[in-house]
């Protein structure tokens, strides 16, 4: 083992030694010291980013390749820090009311982002499994955060249960994969595939990696335990499950179908063309009847992996900075809603969930009716917000690389989904106000909010910023 | 020739041991079986020169799994004459999948004489000087030492989890305190009693 290779997961390890470390504060101050844990842990987030300046930003290849630092996997760390950080943030407000937040909470999302850090890092099967299953085992404890609670006990398991299957298949697809190529490394698994064709144990094990990996960012057709998963966890963590980890997953997808299975691209692109046009589907269409906002935005999340997989669909350079774009963007706007979402408290400071109280919002609270009317204009995609961009990187890519069915498909889809996010806008703005809620409490979650709104409709002034990082980040992946 | 006997004497008492934890009454009888069975299909891996896995065997299955078995078996209360009562119904199906796995013991086999799996490009060739645990070992702690390290992590990530699912505070319960029980002294807790005979003693 050399220092270079050790250097270059810097970001891992401060996470992995701070996490320890605020574990002992945690057994020794007990759940008091919660709101210390949780500044401290954001404090390891920054820290953490703050690394991926020097050479894990940039380093190249760890440990024999099991690891690569390269602007690729600082890109998304970047996305995933931020929304673990805010996450972290907002979670004592929500706890507050009678529920008990513990000071693990902070210290799980640390390990989780490890966790995360591995897979979009990854340069081996192995690091995908080790860091995917940390990142799960964490997840399914924070969704059953809150024990008391029946529903997030339900949700806890139900992700336990799914997410152990989806394990399964995806090693099983690994196991495959090893036995035909005779390689864990991506590296390795190119050379195999590309050198004498793809044989059909090959062929296998790609089918059964990427049914695994599309569980972990819920498409369709492995997307089932979303919205029940979404509905039961607790606020913050549904946030943090909406954006981190599938920013994660997404990126470990886009690596391993580049860099792995890169000279199988006809084969792939197939499947990930219908993965995509069913996620699109179904995310838009089984929406429309949701009553519950944080199920509205499990199948929000589909649909937007569903258009996320059009630029990956595309196999090119342009199609990987396209996915990229679109996450940083994704990443904004859902955090953006999850703030809004918590604010609807009734008048006993009690979490609201339901759709219909959000009638009549504009007149009771007007910064938060604005909030919530932008960012689900940019989820819909209207034009002035980023997530109008966002769709036009992605559908760019994808007509770039002759699949322009594909594109007229999603861009009708996305007339279906704007639908959903319209009647939240409408309910807001043109019903009967329902019962008011509980005045803003907290100038942090206002603030956040603030800004997320600010980036979504002024996003374009960080455009060149934003396109040469994801170019940077595609041109890393080979 | 030694060999020959060692293998004959493992299988034999092997199978014959498997076969009685199937049909044993009793099922604490049948996990021992069970412990049996593992321990000469180590020997059975020793004969082959897979020192490690026999060694894997033993800690694992006998240690762990077969352990846990017995705790299951004796701490949850269930009622195997119920569990049986099933069995004709049930047999179609159990026969089905016993069809399922001989046709794939024979599919083994038939493969097996095709010859061993060539992995063209193995992370390390199979050195021939030294042991295989020594040779996993190096390995697992050189050039894997990253992800050894990550899945201690995945360990210690679901350790947290367990504690955090379900500890709770319980009042009433009665902690050690090292402390105070260390300063404990003889005078504090001792009294002396000149009991008169014929009366009962006051507490």
């Amino acid at each position: 083992m050399d220092m270079a290779s050790l250097l270059m997961t810097a970001p891992e390890l401060v996470l992995s030694v701070s996490g320890l470390a605020l574990l002992m504060v945690a057994a020794y101050a007990g759940d008091g010291s919660a709101r210390l844990v949780g500044w401290l842990s954001i404090a390891a987030l920054a820290v953490a980013g703050w690394t991926l300046c020097g050479t894990p930003g940039h380093g190249g290849e760890a440990f024999d390749g099991l690891y690569r630092a390269d602007a690729f996997g600082a890109f998304a760390k970047v996305l995933i820090y931020l929304a673990a950080a805010v996450s972290i943030l907002v979670a004592p407000r929500f706890f507050a009311t009678g529920r008990e937040i513990r000071a693990e909470y902070a210290i799980l999302i640390l390990f989780a982002c490890v966790g995360m850090g591995l897979m979009v890092s990854a340069g081996d099967m192995l690091t995908l499994y080790v860091g995917l299953e940390l990142n799960s085992l964490a997840s399914y404890v924070l969704a059953s955060f809150m024990r008391q609670d029946s529903r997030s006990a339900e949700a806890g398991l139900k992700y336990f249960v799914l997410g152990a299957l989806a394990s399964g298949i995806l090693l099983y697809g690994i196991s495959l994969l090893y036995g035909f190529t005779g390689s864990t490394s991506y590296a390795g698994i190119a050379t195999a595939m590309s050198e004498d064709g793809l044989s059909n144990g090959e062929l296998f094990g790609l089918v059964f990696v990427l049914a695994g990996l599309a569980f972990k960012i819920s498409a369709v057709p492995f997307h089932m335990w979303t919205p029940d998963v979404y509905e039961g966890s607790p606020t913050p963590v549904t946030a943090f499950f909406a954006s981190a980890p599938k920013v994660a997953a997404m990126g470990l997808t886009v690596r391993v179908a580049m860099e792995a299975m890169g000279s199988a691209l006809d084969s792939w692109q197939q499947i990930v063309i219908f993965v995509a046009l069913a996620s699109i589907l179904f995310g838009a269409v089984a929406a429309i009847g949701q009553t519950n906002i944080k199920r509205l935005m499990a199948y929000s999340s589909i649909n937007n992996v569903g258009f996320a997989l059009v630029g990956l669909a595309a196999g090119t350079a342009e199609g990987v900075a396209a996915v990229m774009s679109y996450l940083a963007i994704y990443v904004v706007m859902t955090i953006g809603s999850f703030l809004c979402i918590m604010q609807m408290r009734d008048a006993d400071g009690r979490p609201v969930e339901e759709i219909a109280s959000l009638a009549g919002l504009s007149q009771s609270r007007k910064g938060l009716a604005a909030a919530f009317a932008i960012f689900m204009f940019s989820l819909a995609g209207i034009p002035p917000m980023m997530g109008f961009w966002a769709k036009f990187l992605v559908f760019d890519a994808a007509v770039g690389a002759g699949l322009t069915g594909l594109a007229a498909f999603g861009i009708a889809m996305s007339v279906i989904g704007a639908f959903y996010y319209l009647k939240i806008i409408k309910t807001i703005y043109f019903d009967e106000p329902a019962a008011v809620y509980a005045p803003a409490g907290s100038r942090i979650e206002n603030a956040l909010m603030a800004v997320a709104a600010a980036v979504i409709v002024l996003g374009y002034l960080l455009n060149p910023f934003l396109d040469k990082v994801s170019t940077a980040a595609a041109a890393a992946l080979h | 020739m030694i060999q020959v006997f060692a293998f004959y004497l493992f299988a034999c008492i092997m199978i014959g041991a498997a076969a009685l934890t199937i049909f044993a009454r009793n099922p604490v009888h049948s996990v021992l079986w069970l412990i049996v069975a593992f321990f000469n299909a180590g020997g059975l891996m020793i004969l082959l020169g897979a020192e490690f896995i026999a060694m894997l065997l033993v800690i694992v299955y006998v240690g762990a799994v077969a352990v846990l078995f017995l705790f299951v078996v004796m701490m949850l209360n269930i009622d195997f004459a119920e569990l049986r009562a099933g069995f004709v119904s049930y047999l179609p199906f159990g026969m089905l999948i016993a069809i399922v796995l001989a046709a794939e013991i024979l599919l083994g086999l038939g493969i097996w004489s095709v010859g061993p799996i060539e992995l063209a490009q193995r992370a390390a060739p199979v050195p021939a000087d030294i042991h295989n645990i020594q040779a996993i070992g190096a390995l697992l702690y050189t050039r894997y030492i990253f992800l050894f390290e990550m899945a201690g992590l995945v360990l210690l990530v679901a350790m947290i989890g367990a504690i955090v699912l379900t500890h709770r505070g319980r009042s009433g319960v009665r902690g050690q305190n090292i402390d105070r029980q260390n300063r404990r002294r003889p005078q504090d807790a001792i009294v002396n009693i000149a009991q008169p005979v014929g009366k009962g003693v006051e507490l």
